[in-house]
């Protein structure tokens, strides 16, 4: 039961300090944040390793692992990458006007 | 030993907390980029802590090594290749397969789960998994395929019918999440899969396009909450916070958008399409205006010409036509002229927050002219001339003035308030909120038909004629 409380209090702990962690932004920004904030929703890739570790030899468990730890990296490597090329856009144009001063 | 159990601990604590710091970098310009790079790297070591952990066979790598590489490279090919103008689209897939891959995870736990029946609180986990996870994966490729234009929004998804169907389908996931425990891996559990994913569907089907960028947002927090829910399943607290951080993230995003369309996620969720669906994306319905005005891009260059300040209004027409560079030259042009040029901005212009923002900074538009909408308003009686390209419902001063128009309350752009105002657009064709727009029936308003392209290429060279013209007379 202990581990169960503790993962409540991990739970409610991580979606206040969500609710916290982007009270302001930007317009310009919310799509790279919806973006980047979907890429770190691929962290469930850890769930796929786990079943994968967990899987002692089982060739069923094994594929549904592989095959969501796939679609888990799809989510993750796609979404970082694609969010760096809208903010790299961003911090281009900054470093450029910046230098025109 | 002690020391063994305690470092991938401390690795999952710096990853929770690198993450963090990450989504709060992100909600900076000036730190934005950096911290997705930290934000990735958590991940990272995330990943490093687990394998750690967890001694894996030779066979465990194999399979591992197979998913890594397919969905990896996938991925990387993918966020290469799509045009800026996809993104929604492409956040919309990538989100989509994460709420599979957490789907994926509690049907294997559920389907082959080792160490006899889970307990109470694992089979909660894996319905919430299940259930959360099947909606976000159809969902958002309903989504894609909506804003992607393969999808239409078929009539009785407009009818009241919906709802019925919908509550049915509620019940199913209900009836199947209520057996699922006394046979983990019998029909229970498929009903469940199959109603979800079939709510997943019969959810956004409805929505319009106009409120499809609230839709993916609120997909997005779902997806963190379906990883959340996997973090329960297998026993990971890396997964619940991570999970949990981005759940909450999305519903503060999915509120903001909201306010900005003053819309309430309650009427997004189960009004049904603004106005109907008869004529999202279509280009025919032209009845209803009487009193419009066009012209040809050689008038709107001679208004440009003789104008101090310019305002343009970009939507998703320029989007579409891929024609921020041309936009972005004839401004730099009539730069050059001594004109002042800025861009109006409106939250929702696009398919996404943000998303001209985006376009634009690819076309290298300096920040400082891109202006947001409580700025330029007060802006819009001392400019000259607007040009509207390919945005129709953020212009639309009903919006302020009918209150039987369904955007009655939706903040716009006052560009009725200049003396001058031209609109490029291909067709006389209603928004996406599927309504007619009063803009293109007053008097200073004239329509330039054509794709935004063409006609600012086309305006761009009337433009270097007429100055080509003048250096030649003096």
């Amino acid at each position: 039961m202990s581990a169960l409380t503790q993962a409540l209090w991990v739970l409610l702990l991580g979606s206040l300090l969500g609710l916290e962690l982007i009270g302001k932004v930007p317009p310009t920004l919310h799509t790279p944040l919806m973006s980047g904030a979907n890429a770190i929703s691929g962290i469930t890739m850890l769930a796929s390793l786990t079943l994968i570790g967990q899987a002692n030899g089982q060739v069923p468990l094994l594929v549904l692992g592989s095959l969501s730890l796939g679609f888990a990296l799809f989510n993750v490597v796609g979404g970082f990458l694609v969010t760096d090329r809208m903010l790299a856009m961003f911090s281009r144009k900054k470093t450029r006007s910046g230098g025109a001063r | 030993m002690a020391g063994l159990n305690l470092l991938p601990a401390l690795i999952d604590l710096v990853a929770v907390l690198l993450l963090a710091l990450g989504i709060k970098g992100l909600s900076k310009v000036s730190t934005a980029r950096s911290a997705n790079g930290l934000a990735a790297l958590a991940m990272g070591l995330a990943v490093l802590g687990l394998l750690i952990q967890q001694p894996l066979s030779p066979q465990a790598w194999l399979w591992i090594a197979i998913g890594t590489t397919v969905g990896g490279l996938l991925g990387l090919v993918t966020a290469r290749r799509v045009p800026m103008t996809a993104m929604p689209e492409t956040v919309a897939l990538f989100n989509g397969c994460g709420g599979m891959a957490s789907l994926l995870v509690a049907l294997g736990v559920a389907l082959y789960g080792s160490g006899g029946s889970p307990g109470l609180v694992e089979q909660i986990s894996i319905v919430i998994s299940v259930f959360v996870g099947a909606i976000t994966f159809s969902g958002s490729i309903v989504a894609m395929g909506k804003l992607q234009g393969w999808i239409d929004t078929p009539g009785w998804t407009q009818s009241s019918l919906r709802h019925g169907v919908n509550i049915a389908l509620a019940v199913a996931c209900l009836v199947g999440a209520l057996a699922l425990p006394g046979a983990m891996a019998g029909s229970p559990l498929w009903l469940l899969v199959v109603a979800s994913s079939l709510l997943g569907i019969g959810v956004t089907l409805p929505i319009g396009g106009a409120d499809m960028p609230v839709v993916i947002s609120l997909l997005n927090s779902y997806s963190g909450v379906a990883a959340a829910a996997a973090g329960f399943v297998v026993g990971s607290q890396l997964l619940i916070v991570a999970g949990a951080m981005v759940g909450a993230a999305g519903l503060i995003l999915t509120q903001v958008m909201c306010t900005a369309m003053n819309r309430s996620l309650v009427s997004v969720l189960f009004g049904g399409a603004l106005g109907g669906s008869a004529s999202v994306g279509g280009g025919g319905d032209e009845a209803g205006y009487t009193r419009i005005t066009s012209c040809s891009a050689e008038e709107c260059a001679l208004a440009l010409e003789a104008a101090e300040r310019v305002v343009f209004v970009p939507g998703y027409g320029l989007a579409v036509a891929q024609a921020q560079h041309a936009l972005r030259e004839l401004s730099k042009l009539l730069e050059a002229h001594g004109v002042e040029v800025s861009y109006a901005i409106h939250p929702v212009a696009g398919r996404m927050p943000g998303h001209m923002n985006v376009l634009l900074a690819e076309a290298d538009v300096p920040y400082e002219q891109l202006l947001e909408m409580d700025t330029i308003n007060p802006e819009f009686p001392r400019t000259d001339v607007v040009i509207v390209l390919g945005a129709n419902d953020v212009v639309n001063p009903d919006a302020k003035s009918d209150s039987s128009s369904p955007l009655y309350g939706m903040p716009v752009l006052e560009v009725d308030q200049a003396r001058q105002v031209f609109v490029v657009k291909r067709s006389l064709g209603a928004g996406y909120a599927g309504i007619k727009n009063a803009l293109f029936e007053l008097p200073q308003t004239a329509m330039v038909f054509g794709d935004a392209k063409v006609v600012l290429n086309g305006l761009l060279s009337e433009l270097r004629s007429m100055g080509a013209g003048k250096k030649a007379a003096a």
